[in-house]
């Protein structure tokens, strides 16, 4: 059987890959993108622990994660557009101005 | 018992006047102000008067509190020390007392017509009457306290009045002279006070002589009275203006003239000599610092005559003989003769007072001008001060029956009696006064007159002095004025006689005590010895009278020539000897430059006002680096959010091993 | 004996990194989804290893059927091209990727003292599930469904008034402003 600890350290290591893709990409998208990365490594950990516990409460938890963070994205992904009508650029750099 | 005098009336009621004025002064007229000021002073030489008069039916020194109410009159009282507001009388204050009322309130008359066409009328009699609240105060005080608040007092009355045309820069530089010099020998006088306090828990008179007397003889005793001798000594050289620190003084001819009679002559200045009298007990037992006292007088008389005969300001020629009779005052002191000393304080004041009133006449006759190198000839303008300033001239130089003449010959007398030496220069300076105040007397009133004519619209061209008095011919002054000159010059005339048979030091005798009977060098009195010094000081006076008559008089252009032919001793006598320069280069400049390169550059402005513009410039730029934080780029903002909860979870995992 | 759990779990954890890699290193966002897809893909086979079925079900059909398409349509719709490189953040770099490093490294030695190398079993499951459904696979829709309804009624009605505030959102947010002024209608 597979050890928690590997679930885990798997699920560790997809946050991370999304933390630092957050930090190096420079397209607004891709940056959504890492985040969507982060929320799906956290998932794993939740059903991995919910497993390992016994609690099924850590898969609804993650059914409600899943929902928020599709909200999230229809939300995010209107802004984007809002704000690349405005500013013509999806570089991140670019929009740094904290009023438009 | 001791009858109840009411002692405190006499320093309330100038007081009462001098608020009244000062309050209501602005706005009342001339006639108004006036009365306020002259009754309430004249309520309080009344009212000494009466107390002279309840006094002398006991001849028993009496304290009182104020308001005769020991409750209310209570200041001080810690443990180990207590102070109250109460007056003493004795001979010897009511010597004083009388004094400073009786001429106070003729100076006061005086001021009525002086001071008639200035603006600061009310403000002028304010101040003379908040003069004479402190010095009274002072005369009457039981304890060394109160004495010291009426001291101050009357230095602050002195400032306000030297720098009573306070528009003008000389005058308001003259008037903080004053005050600071008067302050480095008040400081001299607070650490005797504090030297007294440590060792007998008092201040008061009586428990503080009570104390001395009971010391135990021995070095211990011996060094601790003569420290507080030497300190006292210290505060009188300030207020009566002895070496080193007569300096103010002249300067303080600032001030109109009838302040200078009243202040600079009659009274605040003698206030040093009262105080070494009234400590007589402490100065006995000190003989070291007895004799300080008699060096510093005999050295302040010589020195402050010398000056006297080259200058041209009739004033400060007055200024530098006041000095230098103080001078003779301190030398009586400091030879044991305190009754002495007080009286020639007393005719001093006759004679002094009477010499600045005049003064003033002189001045205002001929329209503000106080150089005498432009009077002359004036006896026949303004001969009725003439005639009193002659009294009073004679008085000074101590030519018989005139008051001058018996007491300082009492002086000269006691001064021999402990070392020919103090009798030997004590000679010289009368020589040089008698020199010296005839010459002011010649230059003035005879010869012709060499002023300035103003004409009828009184714009006169003359520097210094009260413009006010601008106007026409010299001509007397009105009789407001005269009344006081001639009752002074009465004075002058017969108050020596008081002298005659002791009777002076015998009435003082409950004061001063066993002291005086037994002169230091032990000769006896000798009749004789005494009479042919007499002669000789009079004969003395005589040759200098003379003198000035040859300079000036008969052959005046001698003086020029003579001046010539000293050339650098000339001019040094005529600039004071440069001790004002000297004072300034020593003391003052580095004061200054100290104050401004240290203490304002360095410390006000480096330290304080740039640390707190430092602390201001630092929290800008912390907030400038802060503020770097607010990018607006996305991608720091992450950043430092990874960085940070990297270390929260740090911390957490810390806190979590660590337990 | 081979134990097929841990090869599976081997296998989907490959594709899943290989995925994540793959999207930290593509230049066009497009490239990017795409290999989210498959992260998201990887990890339905995860949970079902795992035995939670309803879940990856709802992973395959939600995340990476509506939301990944949701972000490929806007990907097409803003043209968005490939990266061009512009001076970022020093700080993101400099103190971003440490700190990530370093806490999820904590993290993982954290987590690791304490769960240490047991195995995910299968064993007795709780109240509700064993009284549902003995035989059935725990995280099948027979047993969340009940949970859902029951305990969490509430978080599941918040996250339906969730779902329609962000619609409007975005309907709101993502439409045309109006290109010519507006005239001053009356009673406003």
């Amino acid at each position: 059987m597979v050890p928690l600890s590997y679930y885990l350290v798997l699920s560790g290591i997809l946050f991370a890959c999304g933390v630092i893709g957050f930090l190096i990409k420079r397209n607004i998208i891709t940056i959504f993108l890492s985040i969507e990365l982060m929320l799906n490594g956290v998932n794993l950990s939740f059903v991995a622990f919910a497993a390992h516990w016994h609690a099924l409460a850590g898969q609804v938890f993650v059914f409600f994660v899943m929902v928020v963070a599709a909200a999230e994205a229809a939300v995010g992904l209107a802004i984007i557009i809002a704000v690349y009508r405005t500013r013509e650029t999806l570089n991140v750099d670019r929009v740094n101005l904290l009023k438009l | 018992m001791t009858p109840n005098l009411n002692l405190w009336l006499i320093p309330v009621l100038p007081l009462a006047g001098a608020a009244i004025n000062g309050l209501f002064g602005k706005k009342a007229s001339r006639a108004g102000v006036s009365t306020v000021a002259l009754l309430f002073t004249g309520a309080a030489f009344l009212w000494a008067l009466v107390a002279a008069a309840r006094f002398s039916s006991v001849a028993v020194s009496c304290q009182e509190y104020l308001f005769n109410n020991p409750h209310l009159a209570h200041w001080i009282r810690i443990s180990g020390f207590s102070a109250d507001f109460a007056f003493y009388l004795d001979q010897l204050s009511l010597v004083m007392l009388l004094v400073v009322t009786g001429v106070g309130f003729l100076i006061h008359i005086y001021s009525v017509g002086y001071m008639w066409d200035d603006p600061g009328y009310y403000r002028f009699f304010s101040y003379l009457n908040l003069f004479m609240f402190f010095m009274l105060t002072l005369v009457l005080a039981n304890n060394y306290l109160l004495m010291f608040i009426g001291w101050e007092g009357v230095g602050l009355a002195s400032y306000l009045l030297i720098g009573f045309w306070f528009t003008k820069d000389s005058a308001a530089s003259a008037g903080k002279k004053a005050f600071i010099v008067n302050r480095i020998g008040d400081f001299g006088f607070l650490i005797g006070l504090f030297l007294l306090i440590r060792q007998f828990g008092t201040l008061n008179f009586t428990q503080v002589f009570d104390g001395v007397t009971r010391l135990t003889p021995g070095a211990g005793t011996e060094t601790l009275l003569t420290t507080v001798g030497i300190l006292l000594m210290i505060g009188a050289c300030g207020k009566s203006a002895q070496i080193p620190l007569y300096v103010w003084l002249p300067d303080a001819m600032e001030g109109p003239t009838p302040v200078s009679a009243l202040i600079h002559a009659a009274t605040m200045v003698t206030a040093g000599v009262y105080m070494v009298a009234r400590s007589h007990v402490i100065f006995e037992r000190a003989p070291i610092a007895l004799t300080v006292v008699a060096i510093i007088g005999t050295l302040t008389a010589f020195y402050a005559a010398t000056i006297g005969i080259a200058q041209t300001d009739i004033k400060k020629v007055l200024a530098y003989s006041t000095v230098s009779q103080l001078g003779y005052m301190f030398m009586a002191c400091g030879v044991g003769a305190f009754s002495a000393g007080i009286f020639h304080l007393m005719t001093h004041a006759f004679f002094k007072g009477l010499l600045f009133l005049g003064a003033g006449s002189v001045i205002h006759a001929v329209g503000g001008e106080q150089d005498m190198r432009k009077m002359g000839g004036l006896k026949s303008y303004v001969p009725w001060t003439a005639l009193t300033m002659g009294i009073a001239t004679l008085a000074i130089t101590g030519i018989p029956p005139f008051a001058g003449f018996w007491s300082k010959d009492e002086i000269l007398w006691k001064a021999y009696q402990t070392s020919w030496i103090y009798w030997l220069i004590g000679l010289v300076t009368a020589f040089i006064t008698s020199f010296y105040m005839f010459r002011l007397y010649f230059m003035t009133f005879f010869g012709d007159y060499r002023g300035i004519r103003v004409d009828e619209h009184g714009h006169s061209h003359i520097a210094g002095g009260d413009a006010a008095h601008a106007h026409g011919e010299p001509h007397e002054s009105p009789a407001v004025m005269l009344v006081p000159l001639i009752i002074l010059a009465f004075l002058s005339l017969v108050g020596g006689l008081v002298a005659i048979g002791g009777s002076f030091e015998h009435f003082l005798a409950p004061v001063f005590g066993a002291s005086e009977a037994t002169p230091a060098s032990g000769i006896a009195s000798n009749r004789g010895l005494e009479i042919m010094l007499m002669v000789i000081s009079v004969l003395v006076a005589v040759l200098g009278a003379a003198l000035a008559w040859v300079l000036y008089v008969s052959k005046p252009y001698l003086p020029q020539q003579i001046a010539a032919r000293l050339g650098g001793l000339y001019d040094a006598v005529l600039n004071k000897y440069y001790v004002d320069e000297l004072y300034a280069a020593l003391f003052v400049k580095p004061v200054v430059d100290g104050s401004t390169d240290i203490l304002w550059q360095g410390v006000d402005r480096k330290v304080i006002d740039d640390s707190i513009n430092d602390a201001a410039d630092g929290a800008r730029h912390v907030s400038d680096n802060a503020r770097r934080m607010q990018s607006g780029n996305l991608r720091s903002y992450a950043g430092w959010i990874a960085a940070g909860s990297a270390v929260m979870i740090a911390y957490m995992i810390w806190l979590g091993v660590a337990r | 004996m081979l134990n097929v759990h841990l090869m599976l779990f081997v296998a989907f954890g490959a594709i899943a990194l290989a995925g994540a890699i793959n999207l930290l290193a593509q230049t066009h966002p497009i490239n990017s989804a795409l290999s989210l897809i498959a992260v998201m893909a990887a990890l339905a086979g995860e949970y079902l290893l795992l035995g939670a079925e309803f879940v990856a079900a709802v992973q395959i059909i939600v995340y990476a059927g509506a939301v990944m398409v949701l972000f490929v349509f806007v990907i097409m719709l803003l043209n968005a091209g490939v990266e061009e490189r512009t001076k970022g953040s020093r700080v993101a770099i400099l103190f971003g990727i440490p700190g990530t490093l370093l806490g999820s490294v904590l993290v993982a030695w954290a987590v690791l003292q304490h769960s240490g190398t047991e195995a995910v079993t299968a064993g007795a499951w709780g109240d509700r599930v064993s009284q549902l459904a003995p035989q059935a696979v725990p995280g099948s829709p027979e047993t969340i469904g009940p949970l859902l309804f029951h305990e969490f009624l509430l978080p599941f009605e918040i996250t339906s008034n969730l779902i329609l505030i962000a619609i409007m959102g975005a309907v709101v947010l993502a439409s045309k402003p109006p290109s010519a002024p507006v005239e001053p209608r009356e009673g406003n």
